[in-house]
């Protein structure tokens, strides 16, 4: 059964999508909690998967022969519906990459090292993800430029005064997560960008957390890129998008070099394809982007208005409950207006990798750790958190079992 | 069963870990973390005629990598080095009297692994890759 909510999604229709779902872990039913780390996959996505197997597989661009004109159509046609997805100007300025973070990378790659000099400075939050963080550092140590880090206040909003000073002239690039994966707090990324491009800076948004979960608009924004996993949105691993402004993207010379990506090659050079395919070297996962496309039709089915205040509900009835739990701490904005469905939290003293074996035993999956945002828990002075993240399958219920396996965890470690 | 993991006995060495804290003037000390779970482990030993004399532990974690050394502790001391070193994976899982799973075995793993680094460090000889691998 599932508990009648006051927005238009209908769950337990959603759920019969998600075969996953009918699984028993532990001999329970499966209550996946995991969602941050990574979505299940509705029969579309999974079937038009096997069916491009199936019936459509060639390699893309090239080929004359019908099933490589099929493959390329429907390749490009995924590229359109993620670029509809997210408002951008033009389909050119999707770039499919492996994941999110092979997206900041290309970023740090191939836009840094021609535009990062000695004494830039590039501007980060403490509550980034590690791949948000590592590219950085890899390209200041290489330029001899610096990073620097806005810190967030008790409620895990970052600090305004902060954002204001350390968004300066030197400052050549503001990289923030929309969402982020450990407090769930939201960040006003408008305002953000204005004052990074008031300084002359470009402005990147992580959007992994986001662009599953709410409307995102990439032009409403104002970012100069945004990236994004297509795992983390109900379609395959191995596939993630970077958004860039066309002006921004032509101007970067090319990150990987190979295949696909050319115009001409000749012993004395080369010259490059125009967008995006200049930034897409070598057979790119063509299976994956279709999938992802279909995810984006099921998303846009359900409407992402629905989603976010599905997600809401779903988070602020967890944030209630797991209030009353004994000894629960929790970290991130309390109003569900300003955070995703994205809760960290510790129990007492007992270390998140324990709880998260006793939830297991009841079938709960959730994370636990530094959740890859090492210097967000050092700023926290925890060393590991648990979290447990919502999408739209997940229902109230499953959130009444997760209660009563944190009582009982905590009754097991009260002994 | 993972409640099977949460038995009395671990959770008792988990509140009250034996052989936790300092020697005084500790002939080799070694120190090693699960990059998984944070799980840090150090063990100090008082080493005699190849025996394990005395031996303290420290640490910070999860209840399975802390029990686990301390349970350790106990079990080698008067042990000689090269017992220690013969040391592997079913000795913890026989120490534990369940397996804890293919993930969480890492953490049980930890304290034997900086014990057999203490080994290695005292005796002057080359880390082995077994040793390496064990978390």
């Amino acid at each position: 059964m599932v508990e009648k909510t006051t927005t238009t999604i209908n769950v337990a229709k959603i759920r019969e999508d998600f075969p996953i779902l009918k699984r028993q872990v532990n001999d329970k039913p499966l209550i996946y909690f995991d969602n941050a780390a990574t979505t299940q996959k509705p029969n579309i996505v999974i079937d038009t998967i096997a069916r491009y197997y199936r019936e459509h597989n060639a390699n893309i661009h090239r080929g004359i022969h019908k099933l490589a004109e099929e493959a390329t159509v429907a390749h490009e046609e995924a590229r359109e519906k993620l670029a509809k997805f997210i408002n951008a100007k033009r389909s050119e300025e999707i770039i499919f990459t492996r994941n999110g973070t092979e997206a900041i990378n290309l970023v740090a790659y191939a836009w840094g090292r021609a535009n990062i000099s000695k004494g830039d400075k590039i501007v980060l939050t403490i509550m980034e993800h590690h791949s948000n963080i590592v590219p950085w550092q890899l390209l200041v140590e290489e330029k001899g430029a610096e990073v620097q880090f806005i810190k967030i206040n008790e409620d895990g909003t970052l600090r305004q005064n902060e954002i204001q000073e350390q968004i300066d002239g030197r400052t050549k690039i503001v990289c923030v997560t929309h969402a982020s994966n450990v407090l769930g707090t939201i960040n006003p990324v408008k305002e953000i960008g204005r004052i990074a491009h008031r300084n002359g800076a470009i402005f990147l948004v992580d959007a992994a957390q986001s662009v599953p979960h709410m409307a995102v608009d990439v032009r409403d924004i104002d970012c100069d890129f945004a990236a994004f996993s297509g795992h983390k949105m109900l379609g395959p691993t191995g596939i993630g998008v970077l958004y860039g402004k066309s002006e921004n993207l032509r101007a970067m010379p090319p990150f990987l070099g190979g295949g696909e990506m050319i115009k001409e090659v000749h012993t004395t050079g080369s010259s490059w394809k125009e967008l995006p395919y200049k930034f897409e070297a070598g057979t790119p996962n063509i299976a994956g982007a279709i999938g992802l496309g279909a995810a984006v039709d099921y998303l846009r089915g359900i409407g992402m208005r629905n989603v976010h205040d599905y997600e809401k509900e779903i988070t602020g009835y967890a944030l209630d409950k797991m209030g009353r739990v004994g000894g629960l701490v929790l970290y991130g904005p309390r109003d569900v207006e300003h955070r995703v469905g994205v809760i960290s939290f510790n129990l007492g003293d007992i270390h998140a990798h324990d709880l998260a074996s006793i939830l297991d035993e009841e079938g709960i999956a959730i994370r636990s750790g530094h959740h890859c945002a090492q210097p967000l828990m050092e700023f926290l002075n925890i060393p590991a958190a648990s979290r447990a993240s919502f999408y739209i399958y997940n229902t109230k219920e499953e959130v009444d079992v997760f209660i009563t396996a944190l009582e009982k965890a905590r009754k097991l470690f009260a002994r | 069963m993972t409640s099977d993991i949460y038995k009395d006995i671990i959770l008792d060495y988990y509140r009250n870990p034996r052989n936790f804290g300092d020697l005084e003037n500790p002939d080799v000390r070694a120190k090693d973390s699960n990059p998984l779970c944070g799980d840090i482990i150090e063990m100090q030993l008082k080493v005699n005629d190849g025996k394990v004399d005395d031996i303290r532990f420290k640490g910070k974690g999860c209840a399975i990598s802390q029990a686990s050394a301390s349970m350790l502790t106990e079990m080698v001391k008067g042990k000689t080095l090269d017992q220690v070193k013969a040391m592997g994976k079913p000795d913890i899982l026989q120490l534990l009297g369940i397996d804890p799973g293919p993930t969480r075995i890492k953490c049980a793993l930890l304290g034997l692994k900086v014990l057999k680094l203490a080994a290695y460090g005292y005796l002057g000889q080359k880390i082995t890759e077994e040793v390496r691998q064990l978390v």
